[in-house]
């Protein structure tokens, strides 16, 4: 099965590279562009029995290692096929 | 003083956290590989700077789950003393060892120079043989050292004194200029700065010599 992991830093964490994004935009001409936010997205293959299955250990690799739950959120998508 | 530094694939500093502490201590200090799970009797265990996996993921991130972390944290919870310098900070944290997290420094770039800090508390094992708010010159080199910890988090730590060391020139946007931090413990310190790069008139100063005694003082 395949999953892709999204994972994005907590609201309230200030990003330093989505800053400095928001100001090369500004650079650029882009002016009133707000809320540039990065997300990382980890795309991996499993095997389980079902999708809820592959949810259930996606979200525990996020919870031990993908994620750091302290600073990140992630949200887990099980690809149909 | 039985101590050892753990070397896992990419530190650096490993070496010159040993010299440091040897000179120190005037005895060995043991080298563990980061796979090991059977470790010597401890009294100190440090966590060296570098780019331990090459920062892949977030640094420190693999390194925190390598199979040496679980021993070193049940030394922890017994109350040995770990020490994490810069990458061995980042290591701890995401070990979940000490609070909050280390990000990119908030201007991007590397940063490698001496910076001044101040010592915030003298009540650990790491720093009673240092003066409240003495001043030290020490050495930081990372590209992610930004301390960053939610306002609860901060308040504990001011409300528990363990707050190290602080930046009197913030070098990468820590919040509350935080350079080191303490476990719940005191046991456990995490620090940007390279104490172990400031123990030689040649190189960088003495000023982390005395990190060192303090540990000599408290743990023989």
């Amino acid at each position: 099965m395949k999953a892709r992991v999204a994972i994005r830093y907590r609201p309230g964490v200030l990003d330093p590279e989505a800053r400095a994004i928001e100001k090369a935009l500004a650079n650029l001409g882009f002016t009133g562009v707000r809320g540039v936010a990065r997300t990382r997205i980890i795309e991996l293959e499993l095997e389980a029995a079902d999708r809820e299955a592959a949810e259930a250990e996606v979200r525990r690799m996020s919870e031990e290692l993908l994620a750091n739950p302290v600073i990140e959120t992630y949200s887990v998508t099980i690809a149909d096929r | 003083m039985r101590a050892a530094v753990v070397t896992f694939p990419g530190s650096n500093c490993d070496r010159d956290l040993r010299v440091a502490m040897e000179r120190v201590f005037d005895r060995p200090v043991a080298s563990l590989w980061h796979a090991e799970t059977e470790l010597p009797p401890l009294d100190l265990v440090g966590l060296p700077g570098g780019f331990s996996y090459g920062d892949y993921l977030r640094c420190g991130a693999i390194a925190a789950r390598s199979p040496i972390m679980g021993e070193i944290r049940r030394l922890a919870r017994r109350g040995v003393a770990v020490l994490g310098i810069c990458n061995g900070f980042q290591i701890l944290t995401e070990a979940g060892l000490l609070p909050g997290a280390l990000v990119r420094n908030m201007r991007l770039s590397f940063v490698c120079r001496p910076v001044r800090i101040a010592v915030a508390t003298t009540a650990s094992p790491f720093t009673n043989a240092y003066a409240q708010g003495q001043e030290l010159t020490l050495p930081v080199a990372h590209h992610d050292g930004n301390y960053v910890i939610d306002p609860e988090g901060l308040a504990r730590l001011e409300a528990e004194d363990r707050i190290a060391f602080r930046y009197l020139d913030n070098p990468n946007g820590s919040t509350a200029d935080i350079a080191g931090v303490l476990g719940p413990q005191r046991n456990v310190l995490g620090m940007m700065p390279h104490p172990e790069r400031a123990c030689d008139p040649l190189l960088g100063g003495e000023d982390g010599v005395l990190l060192f005694r303090s540990l000599l003082a408290m743990l023989t």
